[in-house]
């Protein structure tokens, strides 16, 4: 490929031919200020509409400004980015978009978060020169993403992440002119469309166009009432990146901190979903087992590849867009609603509580665990297992607004008996955990050997497509893992057409898995804080006594206890489900 | 989403004309002319077959239908009144000829009689600046409409379909 030599702010740099004077700029440092735009490098995501103008640059020689996102460069060009002409330009466009945004900073859910809000700083706006009509949409909320359409700037990052990264195809920009709006189709509620809550459009939006269901407010309420008994679940993954909303590096694991931060907030007890992280893999691993082994002994009406069923997004996912399909993925429900099955039966005979007086609270780094926990069929009698999920982010604002110094805190334990979990339940936390966590266990009950190592190298990794062969002692179980639901598709096309290899497929939503959901703190378009993430999620595993599901010592009391065997009758009516055709 | 509800033979016409375009989603506005020709207007059913058919989301269907002022997803008049806001024919009076059509018909733009013979809309400039006002009725044309003209045009669909051509009342 030819390279090209420019100048930008009079220094020389050679890039490849086709580069964008965005990129050739930022390979010597300089950054210049976008909105729009937005890339998660190496990961296959990129919103580049060139819509917003915020990037201009002066090219000499060129009588107009240029975007800067979606300029190629030339030979000889000489670029200027920061000329008062562009700097003016890029205040006149920011005060555009200002001029047809509700002026609510001080109460906005993304104050301190906001894109948006950053650039008016940045740019130093003070006054607003343009005053004109505003847009007004009403507000659409559903389960777990409202949708607050007057604060959207049209950057289309949302419709990206949904339509190419997703492939759920809910989004799209409607209308025309100073009437156009991101919506679904003929303006439906996102509860009435294929939405999949995978929260993706949450974690790129700007602004608070698109934000989570705040449920604060009800956790404050449950925790001040004393009738109530209080509990608390945290996934995998909010420890790798709860630090960051305060201040921490990125792949700061904060686990004993966030422990000691629920005991101050007034949590009764605090858990791990990572326990229930096992208890999913002796389900879902003995159903793998059941079918691998029926399999092999020349059944050919049994169902393979089996699909993990963690993720609700997934679940929903597949449940509008492969209804014929719905036999496939294990019966398992996630670690969460099997915390929340566990907890209002188990635990709370345990301590004579009445189901309705206990309250399950969930931290996830997840959108869609607030529409998991609201389904039907995870209810008794309309009390839900779970009753509130919020996530990594609502925590760190009702950490803030207890006044509680996050920094300082000490480092605390779970507590018992639904707080110890394996190292195997942690890396569910990001993609190809939960199969590594599976194989495991499986490895070990199928060939009764011990594993020799535990790092599955192989089905590690930041591609969206990956698959890997491991050896069961003489039998080899092809393994497929996706995250980014177009990832997803594809495996679910080939086993449509029979052309599936896999014998165990792992799906997760979110580009990155849980690590990168939409609950979890903002990115910023920075695919380096997933990576941080993923490494933290991977070194609380390698610092666990305990890496096997099957021996955890308080997962084998529960069955001794309470549950008999994995898949009983009883495990099966409170740690099994079903799926529904919503085609 | 609304399960499809349309007659077979609708959905049969929808499929040929996107064969026609080779199913291709780059074809999606030839195809939503193509099918609005038939149809008269696009409701949300047929977008979902059409977006069935291209292998693409119906929101996106949808945004390109809400785009386009051509494309309408009310079902038109038998007589589908449309009148020219371009340029040259504004400056010589349209907007008073749009005005006095919603006046004698009791419609907005965009709206269609009750008795489904009559719907209005506008359009940007047919090319034939030089009989400015222009307004179509269906497929044929007037030129240098004043709003006095406007009754007569009406009348004559209510008493019977038209002479052919061109005409300049």
């Amino acid at each position: 490929m030819e390279m090209i030599k420019l100048t930008i702010d009079k220094k020389p740099v050679v890039v490849k031919e086709g580069t964008t004077i965005l990129k050739a700029a930022a390979s010597i440092g300089i950054d210049i200020p976008t909105l729009c735009y937005m890339k998660l490098e190496d990961m296959n995501i990129e919103n580049k509409p060139g819509g917003c103008r915020v990037c201009v640059v002066e090219v000499e020689g060129r009588r107009n400004l240029a975007p800067a996102c979606a300029t190629e460069v030339d030979e000889g060009m000489v670029v200027n980015t920061h000329s008062m002409r562009a700097v003016n330009a890029r205040r006149t466009v920011v005060e555009l978009i200002l001029s047809d945004h509700p002026a609510e900073c001080l109460t906005c859910a993304k104050s301190g978060k906001c894109d948006l809000q950053d650039m008016a700083q940045n740019l130093g706006i003070r006054e607003i020169h343009y005053t004109g009509e505003q847009s007004t949409y009403r507000e659409d909320t559903s389960p777990a993403i409202i949708r607050d359409i007057d604060k959207c700037i049209l950057c289309r990052r949302c419709e990206t992440m949904c339509n190419d990264t997703q492939t759920v195809g809910v989004l799209s920009t409607i209308n025309r002119g100073f009437d156009a709006v991101v919506s679904p189709a003929f303006e439906m509620n996102l509860d009435h469309s294929v939405c999949t809550y995978c929260g993706q459009c949450v974690a790129v939006c700007p602004t608070a166009a698109l934000t989570e269901v705040d449920q604060t407010g009800a956790v404050i309420r449950a925790l001040s009432d004393p009738t109530k008994k209080v509990i608390v679940q945290t996934a995998p993954a909010v420890r790798a990146a709860l630090g960051e909303e305060f201040g921490m590096e990125a792949g700061t694991l904060v686990t004993g901190k966030m422990v000691s931060a629920l005991k101050d907030l007034g949590f009764d007890y605090v858990f791990d979903t990572d326990f229930a992280a096992d208890l999913t893999i002796m389900e879902e691993g003995t159903e793998l087992l059941g079918r691998l082994n029926k399999y092999l002994d020349g059944d050919k009406n049994v169902k393979l590849p089996i699909l993990t069923s963690c993720c609700p997004a997934w679940v929903k996912f597949f449940e509008h867009q492969f209804p014929s399909m719905l036999d496939i993925p294990s019966t398992a429900r996630s670690p969460q609603q099997m915390f929340g099955a566990i907890a209002k039966t188990y635990f709370a005979d345990k301590m004579k509580v009445k189901r309705e007086d206990l309250v399950v609270v969930s931290i996830m780094p997840c959108v869609a665990k607030k529409y998991e926990s609201s389904r039907d069929e995870f209810k008794v009698n309309d009390n839900p297992d779970v009753d509130f999920a919020i996530t990594t982010r609502e925590l760190a604002s009702l950490i803030n607004l207890s006044n509680i110094d996050f920094n300082s805190l000490p480092n605390e334990d779970f507590d018992q008996p639904l707080g110890e979990s394996s190292g195997a339940g942690v890396i569910f936390g990001t993609t190809g955990g939960v199969i590594e966590a599976a194989v495991r266990t499986a490895y070990e009950l199928q060939t009764g050997k011990s594993l020799e190592r535990l790092d599955f190298e192989e089905l590690r990794g930041m591609e969206g497509l990956r698959k890997a062969t491991i050896d069961f002692d003489g039998i080899p179980i092809n393994i497929g893992i996706a995250h980014g639901l177009g990832n997803a598709r594809k495996l679910l096309e080939e086993i449509q057409a029979g052309k599936s290899e896999f014998h165990a497929i792992e799906i997760m939503s979110c580009p990155g898995g849980c690590i990168g959901g939409g609950g979890q703190p903002y990115h910023h378009g920075d695919a380096e804080v997933l990576k941080k993430r993923q490494k933290a999620i991977y070194l609380e595993d390698k610092n666990k006594v305990i890496r096997k599901s099957h021996e955890n010592p308080y997962i084998q009391k529960l069955y001794e206890e309470f549950l008999g065997e994995p898949m009983s009758d009883k495990a099966h009516h409170l740690l099994h489900t079903k799926y529904f055709d919503r085609s | 989403m609304p399960k499809i509800k349309l007659a077979e033979k609708t959905i049969e016409v929808i499929r040929e004309i996107c064969a026609k375009f080779n199913n291709e989603e780059g074809e999606l506005i030839n195809v939503l002319h193509g099918v609005q020709d038939q149809l008269g207007y696009l409701p949300a059913e047929v977008q979902e077959v059409i977006a069935n058919e291209l292998n693409m989301s119906v929101a996106k269907v949808y945004g390109v239908v809400t785009f386009y002022s051509f494309f309408s997803m009310i079902p038109q008049g038998e007589h589908p009144i449309s009148i020219c806001m371009g340029t040259a024919c504004y400056v010589r009076g349209s907007e008073q000829v749009l005005t006095e059509f919603k006046r004698q018909l009791k419609i907005e733009v965009g709206q269609t009689t009750a008795d489904g013979r009559f719907s209005i809309n506008c359009l940007r400039c047919v090319g034939a600046c030089g009989l400015a006002p222009v307004v179509l009725v269906g497929d044929r044309v007037y030129g240098r409409v004043s709003p006095q003209q406007v009754n007569k045009i009406i009348s004559e669909y209510q008493e019977g379909c038209p002479a052919e051509e061109t005409k300049t009342v």
